[in-house]
């Protein structure tokens, strides 16, 4: 197990490498000199010469290539991520500022997700019958739903219609604990509501695909109630599958976070990105982007070390 | 344990332990349901052994699941099912559960796929014991070691923590065998116990059932398609065909005077080792040989993280012209390796491979563009062998579209029907699926398109393992006859002594990728020189229970 | 066959099947299709309720939104299709390669290229790309389709590496076929039907994404209308005229659905494994 952890973990480390050089080579493999193409409006107007210059020499671009991806790689892997070209804030610190808010988000919408999809999708798959068919149909609307407009649909009921909730913003924990709740309930439902139904789906496959193994008829032969097999030998199972949409289901989340934080105005590292995107701020794009594929990296070996915890025939 | 079984006479059965009276299962749901079968009766004495048999399709696997309802959900049962005077049929799910595992368990075929690959072995014993006995989990773990000591598992108490793919096949089914014997049942219900297994390790397990049964006197209700198994271990024989009982008697009986036509065909087919039929084929010594392996190993390449594999060793094999050798082993003997190898599927790691006098060796593309000139196989699995996704008649004629010897579609579809009527079957058949056709008629095709390129020499790797015997034995007389007509040599890849003493003019027995021994089939088989053949042979079961009583007590005394 | 067919098409899906029809329509025929000129504004009737003689309203600079809608469907769409075929051709070609041939070729394909497009969520490197190229169709089109390949390339490469292990495949190798005949001709075949059905869910996550990225402002570039941008434009008269977030969100909603059922329709009626399943 101590092997496989450590293999995982190393593979891990070698992706992180890919995926810094994939970043270096993102800016200088596209076609044009990329000083000109970040200050041209995408209209291919022309820069003053004096911007283009001053981009090149903040990017490094004056230097040699190897030069650049040493300084690149060494400084991506202190936490040296540069400068913004906007407000010249380092990048590490307003990520610093931004990923913690980020990921109470993603967390408590991946609970969510959990603890209702997997029950979920256990039942429909046991139960079947009419259960089944409506499940069928609202997972299906579940996924279809973009971030954007469910969120916006939350905020017209709850904030509009109701005035239960505040329709979007921010507040620190410290600063009143009751408002910072309230503020995280409705963009972390409209995260949760497409990944529930994406983990309630896989769950009723998986837990069909495994009511017809050969074990299950095994279990029952040994005289074990009906409760006992379905628990120990047909949802158990059922998990390493489930586990493992989680995981890449996490990925996709953070990604949506993108759109959420936009729908309530919350102050987290995607908005950080969207801003900077429009901004065309380079260094903070591509700050945030190794942020959140380290972030992602990570989360596929937590989630590879526990499928080998869930099944031993991985672990060797 | 070792007592002259011979004497042992069938115990009366007045008092059965199970009656099994008219069942039938039907398979659907609502108001539409299929019977798969029909008025199903037989009975279980204690200590007794009844065989359930039949071809596959005949509805005794089902049958067997009837008895304690472990039916898939879309299946009901109908009739009557007895168990010591209680009616089983619209027993309450409370009642069947505790009659499951304790008063009778049940052993399934496939012992990787039947327990639970996230469980130990250990976890797997104390759920059996603890599922009728109200003991700690403590006494439990003590109760498996236990367990596993009686069934002969090697270090018991390392095992416990194994999960099910750490073990053999053969372990894993010592492993079902004590879970099955946790409460002691009285009546044993084993499901083609030992298909998946190796004879050696067959043999083991049938030694081990019937040790335990003769301590605990419990009856057995074995299923399975071999009439090797079925003349060793049971006292009384049902066969069954379509869903049906055809014939009960006592074993002897049965195989002395089978009384049904169907009995009577089913046991002519079965090869039988020692039954005296041999080989047509005709050796031409004096021409060079068609294939000659001098000193070859073989590996299976690695990939970037594991290393090759080596399957055989130093292997001196030769195939002379019309000469018709047969290959066997058990699993992971290397004898469908070598089958590859004269195919050009594998390379020659070391040493020589000649093919029709020149050396292929190297594995050069004109090399292997030889082999194919010369060597061709039919494969194992019917079902898997044809491209779904193309008829018979493009299937059949695709080597010598690909090698560019013929490449008309019209000259194709001209060859391939006469192929078809080469292999007996219907030249209309050409626009077919291989959906559309039974295991054995794929198998008839499989040979039409190793027969396409007129080879000389046919590599056949284990061609009716997968078939029924009524089947294996039409394909087999298919084959002879073929080679008869063609003179093609052959290498026959099987696990089946009694077909090779039937086919091959020559044996190389093969254990861990190495010759074991080597020699004319008459020679080897009656008067083998190794000790791992002596067991091999020992260890095949003859269809003729006097004759396997015998052998079975000669080998147990060995 | 006819029974498959008639089980994988349960009434909800063959609904999608029509509605994704109609977009296809739409997709060649918005000119002829749509009410007005989707640019041109009317000020004195902005912000008018769906039933006028707007069927579906205008929004805040009087433009007809069902024309919009039937213009944004229109991008929508090449730029869904467009990254799908992309990603569809790309993806099956590295899985075929990757899984047909193992050893080195399998570790660049799988493991460097397909893992690390996948260590990004999908939206996180469309953003990169905007970045560097600007907002605009073609940008969206080589981004979403070199970032939707790995799917394709997982689902190819699992199915080639359990058809290789059959025997018609060996069977081909044993009989002298060359290799392209095996990838294409002998594994492809067998492998086509999850790729089929991944090319429908495929397009549903293309529109999600686009729609997504239109609403942030980075996807189509304006005045070019599209559904994400609609979305936005409307959540600023959210509590005043909801039609003009609801209308385009629901075309949202519903255009990703009926490609999801169609997928889950062709999935039962191709993959006869998954059909007792659903």
């Amino acid at each position: 197990m101590t092997t496989y952890v450590l293999r995982r973990i190393g593979v891990g480390v070698g992706l992180v490498l890919l995926v810094l050089t994939l970043i270096f080579l993102a800016l200088h493999l596209v076609p044009g000199d990329p000083a000109m193409l970040l200050l041209s409006q995408g209209d291919g107007g022309s820069a003053t010469p004096d911007a283009v210059a001053r981009v090149r020499e903040q990017l490094g671009l004056d230097q040699p290539l190897l030069t650049q991806y040493w300084q690149f790689l060494s400084g991506a892997l202190t936490g040296d991520l540069g400068e913004s070209f906007r407000n010249g804030q380092a990048v590490s610190e307003a990520i610093g500022e931004r990923l913690p808010r980020t990921l109470e988000l993603v967390g408590l919408a991946t609970l969510i997700a959990v603890v209702v999809g997997v029950p979920w999708g256990a039942l429909a798959a046991r139960k079947g019958g009419w259960f089944d068919s409506v499940t069928s149909v609202l997972t299906s609307i579940g996924v279809a739903l973009p971030v954007f407009v469910f969120g916006s649909l939350l905020v017209l009921l709850f904030s509009l219609e109701l005035g239960l909730l505040p329709a979007g913003g921010f507040t620190e924990w410290g600063d009143d604990p009751g408002r910072h709740a309230q503020l995280l309930i409705m963009p972390a439902i409209a995260l949760a509501v497409g990944f529930a139904s994406t983990i309630a789906r896989m769950t009723r496959s998986a837990v069909l695909e495994m009511l017809h193994q050969d074990w299950v008829r095994t279990a029952r032969s040994l005289g074990l109630s009906r409760r006992t097999v379905f628990r120990k030998y047909v949802l158990r199972n059922s998990l390493n599958p489930v586990v493992t949409t989680v995981g890449i289901g996490v990925g996709t989340l953070l990604g949506s976070t993108v759109l959420v934080e936009k729908v309530f105005s919350y102050p987290g590292l995607s908005s950080l990105l969207v801003d900077a995107v429009t901004a065309r701020d380079y260094p903070v794009v591509q700050g945030v982007v190794i942020t959140i594929a380290v972030l992602f990296v990570s989360i596929n070996i937590i989630v590879d070390v526990l499928y080998g915890v869930l099944d031993p025939r991985v672990r060797r | 344990m070792t007592q002259p079984v011979l004497e042992k006479a069938p115990p009366p059965p007045a008092t059965a332990l199970l009656e099994i009276d008219d069942v039938s299962v039907e398979f659907g749901g609502g108001k539409k349901w299929k019977p798969v079968t029909h008025g199903i009766s037989f009975s279980v004495a204690p200590g007794e052994t009844v065989a359930l048999v039949g071809e596959s399709g005949s509805g005794k696997s089902v049958t067997a699941m009837a008895i304690l309802d472990l039916l898939p959900a879309n299946a009901r049962r109908t009739g009557s099912i007895r168990l010591d005077g209680e009616e089983l049929v619209g027993a309450s799910e409370k009642r069947l559960r505790q009659v499951r595992g304790c008063d009778v368990a049940v052993i399934f075929q496939e012992p990787m796929t039947a327990l639970n690959p996230v469980y130990t072995i250990g976890h797997h014993l104390s759920e059996a014991i603890r599922s009728h006995r109200d003991v700690s989990k403590a006494e439990a773990a003590e109760k498996a070691v236990d367990l596993l000591r009686q069934v002969h598992m090697p270090s018991p108490e390392e095992k416990v923590k194994h999960y099910p793919h750490q073990l053999s096949g053969g372990q894993r089914q010592r492993a079902m065998i004590a879970m099955a014997m946790a409460s002691e049942p009285r009546l044993l219900i084993a499901d083609e116990p030992t298909t998946a297994l190796d004879v050696t390790v067959q043999a083991e397990i049938l030694d081990l059932v019937r040790e335990l049964q003769q301590r605990t006197g419990m009856g057995v209700l074995i299923i399975t398609h071999d009439m090797g198994v079925v003349a060793d271990v049971s006292d009384r024989v049902v066969v069954m065909r379509d869903g049906r009982v055809v014939e009960t008697a006592p074993s002897r009986e049965l195989f002395a005077r089978p009384q049904h036509d169907y009995t009577t065909a089913l046991l002519e087919a079965v090869p039988r080792l020692g039954s005296g039929t041999t080989s047509s084929a005709v050796a031409d010594r004096s021409a060079p040989p068609v294939l000659d392996l001098e000193g070859v190993a073989i590996e299976y390449p690695g990939s970037w993280r594991k290393s090759g594999f080596r399957a055989g060793h130093d292997l001196d094999i030769s195939v002379a012209p019309g000469e018709i050798v047969g290959l066997v082993g058990e699993s992971g003997s290397g004898k469908s390796t070598i089958g590859r190898l004269a195919m050009g599927l594998l390379p020659v790691a070391a040493g020589r491979m000649e093919v029709g006098g020149r050396d292929v060796s190297a594995g050069s593309r004109a090399d292997l563009v030889h082999i194919r000139s010369q060597v061709s196989m039919v494969f194992q699995d019917p079902a898997s062998s044809l491209d779904p996704r193309r008829t018979i008649g493009q299937s059949i004629t695709d080597p010598l579209r690909w090698t560019r010897k013929l490449t008309s579609t019209k000259a194709c579809r001209a060859r391939a029907q006469e192929l078809l009527d080469d292999v007996r079957l219907p030249k209309e058949w050409v626009d077919r699926y291989p959906h559309e056709l039974s295991g054995g008629q794929r198998q008839r095709v499989g040979i039409a398109r190793a027969m396409a390129t007129n080879p000389r020499l046919l590599v056949a790797d284990e061609p009716t393992s997968a078939l029924d015997v009524s089947v294996q034995a039409a394909v087999l007389d298919l084959f002879s006859e073929l080679q008869r007509e063609h003179g093609f040599s052959c290498l026959f890849i099987t696990h089946d002594l009694s077909v090779v003493e039937q086919l091959a003019t020559s044996v190389v027995v093969l254990q861990h990728g190495r010759v074991v021994e080597q020699g004319p089939t008459a020679r080897v088989l009656n008067d083998p020189q190794e000790d791992y053949t002596r067991r091999l042979i020992a260890a095949a079961p003859v269809p003729d229970p006097d004759l396997q009583a015998q052998r079975r007590a000669q080998r147990l005394a060995g | 066959m006819r029974r498959r067919l008639a089980h994988a098409l349960t009434p909800l899906r063959l609904a999608a099947l029509v509605y994704v029809g109609l977009m296809l329509l739409v997709l060649v025929a918005a000119p002829l299709l749509a009410p007005a000129d989707p640019l041109s504004q009317d000020v004195a009737d902005r912000l008018a309720s769906p039933g006028g003689a707007h069927v579906l309203g205008t929004d805040e600079l009087g433009r007809d939104i069902l024309s919009r809608i039937i213009y944004g469907a229109r991008v929508e769409l090449l730029i869904a299709l467009g990254a799908t075929l992309v990603s569809m051709l790309l993806g099956t070609l590295l899985g075929l390669l990757g899984g047909y041939f193992g050893g080195i070729v399998e570790v660049i394909t799988m493991r460097v290229v397909v893992d690390v497009l996948l260590a990004f969520p999908p939206i996180i490197l469309v953003l990169l790309a905007v970045t560097l190229r600007g907002p605009g169709t073609g940008t969206l089109i080589a981004a979403m389709g070199v970032l939707f390949a790995p799917t394709f390339a997982r689902i190819a490469y699992g199915q080639v590496i359990s058809v290789k292990r059959l025997e018609f495949v060996e069977a081909a190798t044993a009989f002298g076929a060359p290799t392209r005949t095996r990838l294409f001709g002998v594994i492809l075949p067998n492998i086509s039907a999850p790729l089929i059905v991944q090319v429908s869910l495929t397009i549903a996550t293309a529109i999600l994404l686009e729609s997504g990225l239109s609403y942030l402002g980075l996807g189509v570039v304006p005045p070019t209308p599209s559904w994400g941008s609609m979305v936005a434009q409307g959540q600023r008269y959210l509590s005043s005229d909801p039609h003009v977030l609801l209308v385009p969100g629901a075309f949202v909603v519903l255009t990703i659905l009926a490609f999801g059922l169609v997928g889950d329709a062709l999935r039962s009626g191709l993959d006869p494994k998954s059909r007792s399943n659903r």
